[in-house]
């Protein structure tokens, strides 16, 4: 495997790039954007970005799976979360914490670290991509040959995780008439006070 | 069975009275009274059966080993040695021991500890027959403790009272203070003498055969007489003694008159041939002996209290003991030990049942309440004949006892003998004969203060007459001042005249409980006599109204009766004595006989006559008239408790507060300090704990970004 | 192509996921970024199975495990934060402050929390 240089990229190279640069810039406003139902849908292109980068480098199936799960329920599941905690629809100014320097500091270190280490590291490796190495079929032959049984398992999870979810969400007492009211707040609850004085009343029952 | 048999369950018998007595003491309380006297009495049979025995004749000797010492040479042996000294003074022991023992079942009849006190006298009166008998010097220290111990146990018996806590405290510290150079001068005597036989360092050094001499006799005789001081309560080391009268008036007598303190004085006769061979050791025990025996008659001439009068007498009379022995005189010395040992527990149990009958220990009350003989008459005569023979008066015993110490102390500074310095002789002799007539004006004072008490009080000092007591009190008047007594001092003749007059409602009133039987106010009286006398004596000398009572136990005076037999007729034995004690005749000489008598009556006439001159102006007490100028120190004996509390308390409380305040202040504060910072530490780390997830958070991944820089530049 | 474009993705990927969980309020941006930092991992995954040629598949096998596991996540934080969202009046990470040290007794405790609050900025630069 000689490594051609980095000064002469081939298309495949170029595209992946391009597409990075979309991705980290989509995935830069999701963790800054004020307004955040948007971060929710920059992640969709940040997701789809990746989804992309894995067609680049023929693994076909995960990238299908990751539009489908990601983009399709993930997504999906994050926008409910957003709704049902009544997240502003507009620019909130409080979307990030007092933390945010000492956050900033830390991912840069951390990215520096790696960037460094990573580059350091893989200089010279080269992906030869001829002959695509995650098709459906041969993902398939994997997965339910050498790794049927951490499939199995993982369904069990998976379950646990449904049965956990369903417990833990569901509202003790059984659903009652502040859902509706919950609902009809849900538009106009704008700040926290409202949404504490519509909450107030459930917990003294 | 053998006589050493009987010597050997002389002292075991009180011991086992002793365990037996603890041991049945709360589940079967009627056995305490038998096992309490029987086995006592038992001893004293035993002894004067040993006595009759042994017969003055050669000293039987019966040795078996103890225990190893760790030196083959120098073993520890239960030894026995019986020669007359030691089978006379256990017959002295035994028989006021029993005396004790069946005053006592009267005396603190229905005392709730009476089977602790009883247990305790047993095992005291067992240590000191021990003491008496052993030849052994470790075994004689053993004896020597169990006595202390015992005193201050007995001298607090009434611990409720912080006078009776401080002076057994007192007791056993000052008795200490000489225990440790005795202990130190048994040891040292032991190793140099080459054994703990006493018999054995005797013959060594008397035997004209071996040239035997002591390296240091000095250095071990001042040593020994250390621990002799504080058990013989001689100068410096007497303060104890008065004190020591907080405890019940029976060990009193027991402890502090007949025998414990007997014990120091004993031990220096045992060991006489140690001190002879020190002439400085002989000169030092003289002069303690001259300053212990004036002092403290003076002091006796200044008290108020009737048993502190009798403590600070015998201090007196053991320095006449000491003196002798100074004098290198045993026999004088075992002689008047004995007569003192039987007048004193005489005096002593006579003043319990005076005090008892009074209400109070204080002479100044008895005085003003008056009617002693008769009230109590078989004390009266008995406190007579007591203290007749402690004025040394021909023919009481103490008479005798006393020219026999006179008279070898004229002897030895007349005449000396080899090695006994004749300034040892000079020293005893003029503090005796001055000690003598002091002797003879306190004893005089105590009678007149304790017993005429009647005709104390003077038309000119009687205030407004008291018609309510006066009233109340159908007492017989006194035949020759009939018209002063309707002015009877009003603080005391109320309370007085009614328990003259038996009056049950005010007794009871004045008992703790309204409506008690007779037992349980006595009991009252009983329990509170002896401190609330300690306590009138401490807060100015005015005791108030007091509780008496008339009925005494009929086997307390029995006791005293036979008590008053060897006092009156003891001293008529002088003859007889040398056979058993050894040493030279013990009559007395002409000299010193009509001297000391005549001192004594000397003393006895200016104290009546003191007395009348201040019962003319209003006083009862001549003893302040006395003494003049002397009498504000010889009250509080001196004021060597104050030098004491200045040179020794003090300076041991202000260490004590420096080590309080070093250890709270220096010590502490490096514990503090470390707590503190801990806290400190512990707070500041607190403050990371702010709830706030995503700074924990932050945290922890900057921490692992510097790991693995950490990592990465060292690998690079 | 070069491993290092990949690989340079996903560390940035996850740099910018790590930044998003650190700075964030909203608990569900939190798990935003948290999906972020997952994804920098699985294309750390893909690119290193597609350069190593691994017969198993492993890495592409353990994405769409990762996958799985992060929708299981997602339904259970969500559910979480729901929870938290009725039982606080809100979901704002920095308000659930439960575990805190209590404020200090009232002796000394003027000194003490300006102490406490000069000690958290201290803490914080040092982060």
């Amino acid at each position: 495997m000689t490594a051609p240089g980095f000064l002469s990229p081939t298309g495949v190279e170029i595209a992946f790039v391009l597409t990075g640069l979309v991705t980290l810039g989509a995935a830069l406003v999701a963790v800054t954007t004020k307004q955040l139902v948007h971060a929710a849908l920059w992640l969709v292109v940040a997701l789809g970005g990746i989804a992309v980068e894995y067609l680049l480098l023929t693994a076909e199936f995960v990238a299908w799976v990751q539009v489908l799960i990601y983009v399709g329920s993930i997504v999906v599941l994050l926008l409910f979360g957003l709704m049902l905690t009544r997240a502003p629809v507009g620019r909130s100014p409080d979307a990030d914490s007092g933390n945010r320097w000492v956050a900033l500091a830390v991912a840069l270190a951390a990215a520096a670290t790696l960037v460094t280490v990573v580059v350091d590291a893989f200089r010279t490796a080269w992906i030869d991509l001829d002959t695509p190495q995650g098709s459906t079929q041969a993902i398939g032959e994997a997965l339910f040959r050498h790794w049927v049984l951490p499939f199995e398992a993982l369904s069990l999870l998976l379950l646990a995780a449904l049965v956990g979810a369903i417990v833990v969400s569901r509202r003790r007492g059984g659903p009652d008439a502040s859902d509706a009211q919950d609902a009809s707040d849900a538009q106009d609850a704008q700040d926290a006070p409202d949404a504490r004085g519509a909450v107030a009343p459930e917990e003294e029952r | 069975m053998s006589t050493t048999t009987l010597a050997v369950l002389v002292p075991l018998l009180p011991a086992l009275g002793a365990v037996a007595g603890l041991a049945a003491g709360r589940r079967a309380p009627g056995f305490v009274r038998p096992l309490a006297v029987l086995p006592t009495l038992t001893a004293a049979v035993l002894a004067v059966v040993v006595a009759v025995r042994q017969g003055g004749r050669a000293p039987l000797t019966a040795a078996t080993e103890l225990t190893p010492t760790g030196n083959a040479a120098l073993p520890v042996e239960l030894a026995l040695q019986l020669d007359g000294t030691a089978v006379l003074v256990a017959v002295l022991v035994g028989t006021v021991a029993t005396c004790v023992q069946l005053y006592s079942t009267g005396y603190l009849r229905d005392d709730p500890r009476y089977a602790s006190y009883a247990a305790l006298v047993s095992l005291f009166t067992a240590a000191m027959l021990l003491v008496v008998y052993s030849d052994d010097l470790i075994v004689l220290l053993v004896g020597w403790e169990v006595m202390g111990i015992c005193s201050y146990f007995l001298v607090g018996h009434y611990w409720e009272t912080s006078a009776a806590r401080a002076a057994s405290l007192k007791a056993f510290l000052v008795t200490k203070l000489g225990d440790v150079p005795f202990l130190i001068g048994i040891l040292a005597l032991g190793s140099e003498a080459g054994t703990f036989r006493i018999s054995t360092i005797v013959t060594r050094l008397t035997s004209s055969l071996a040239d035997f001499q002591l390296d240091h006799p000095t250095v071990i005789a001042l040593l020994l007489l250390a621990g002799v001081a504080g058990k013989s309560a001689q100068f410096p080391l007497h303060t104890w003694l008065p004190d020591a009268m907080a405890g019940p008036t029976a060990v009193s007598a027991l402890i502090h008159a007949a025998t414990m303190v007997a014990a120091g004085v004993y031990f220096v006769a045992r060991l006489l041939p140690v001190f002879t061979a020190s002439a400085a050791a002989l000169v030092v025990l003289a002069l303690l002996a001259a300053v212990t025996m004036a002092g403290s008659a003076l002091a006796a001439l200044a008290q108020d209290d009737i048993k502190r009068v009798l403590a600070y007498s015998t201090i007196g009379q053991l320095g006449y003991l000491a003196g002798a022995l100074a004098v290198d005189n045993r026999g004088a010395a075992i002689f008047h030990l004995l007569s003192h040992g039987a007048f004193k527990a005489l005096l002593f149990l006579a003043a319990g049942v005076l005090i008892h009958a009074a209400g109070t220990g204080s002479l100044t009350a008895m005085a003003r309440a008056g009617g002693t003989a008769r009230r109590v008459p078989d004390v009266y005569w008995t406190l007579t004949i007591g203290l007749l023979a402690l004025a040394a008066v021909p023919p009481f015993s103490g008479f005798f006892s006393k020219e026999a110490v006179l008279g070898a102390a004229e002897h030895t500074a007349l005449d000396p003998a080899a090695g006994i310095p004749a300034a040892a002789g000079w020293i005893v002799l003029v503090a005796g004969l001055l000690t003598a007539a002091l002797t003879a004006a306190y004893a005089t004072r105590l009678w007149l203060l304790a017993c005429r008490g009647e005709a104390a009080v003077p038309p000119a000092a009687a205030p407004a007459p008291a018609p309510a007591g006066a009233a109340a009190e159908p007492a017989p008047e006194p035949a020759r001042t009939s018209a002063a007594r309707t002015g009877g001092s009003h603080a005391v003749t109320a309370p007085a005249g009614s328990l003259d007059a038996g009056t049950p409602d005010t007794e009871d009133a004045a008992a703790p409980e309204p409506g008690a039987t007779e037992a349980v106010a006595l009991a009252a009286a009983d329990g509170t006599t002896v401190p609330s006398a300690e306590a009138a004596l401490d807060t100015g000398r005015d005791p108030g109204p007091e509780r008496g009572h008339p009925h005494q136990p009929p086997v307390m005076t029995l006791v005293l009766w036979v008590l008053a037999v060897p006092s009156l007729a003891f001293g008529l034995f002088y003859d007889w004595l040398p056979h058993w004690l050894g040493g030279g005749s013990l009559g007395p000489t002409l000299v010193t006989s009509v001297l000391a008598t005549g001192a004594a009556a000397a003393g006895a006439a200016v104290t009546w006559a003191a007395w009348r001159h201040a019962v003319t102006y209003g006083s009862v007490d001549p003893g302040p008239a006395l003494l003049g100028r002397l009498h504000r120190g010889a009250v509080d004996g001196f004021r060597v408790d104050a030098l004491y509390q200045r040179a020794f308390v003090t300076p041991v409380q202000g260490a004590a507060r420096l080590v309080r305040f070093l250890d709270r202040e220096v010590v502490d504060a490096y514990v503090r300090g470390a707590g503190t910072a801990t806290g400190w530490l512990g707070r500041a780390v607190r403050l990371a704990q702010t709830g706030n997830v995503q700074t924990y958070l932050s945290a922890l991944l900057a921490a692992s970004v510097v790991l693995v820089l950490a990592v990465v530049l060292a690998g690079a | 192509m070069h491993l290092v474009y990949p690989a340079v993705l996903a560390a940035l990927l996850f740099s910018i996921g790590l930044y998003g969980v650190l700075a964030r309020r909203n608990a569900v941006l939190v798990l935003i970024s948290v999906e972020l930092m997952l994804n920098a991992v699985n294309l750390n995954l893909v690119a290193f199975d597609v350069w190593l040629r691994d017969t198993l598949r492993a890495g592409q096998s353990l994405t769409l495990f990762t996958i799985a596991v992060a929708a299981a996540e997602i339904g259970i934080g969500l559910a979480i934060v729901l929870q938290v969202y009725r039982n606080r009046a809100g979901s704002n990470v920095d308000e659930l402050r439960d575990l805190a040290e209590p404020p200090p007794t009232p002796t000394g405790a003027g000194a003490g929390s300006d102490a406490a609050e000069a000690d958290a900025d201290k803490a914080e630069a040092a982060a």
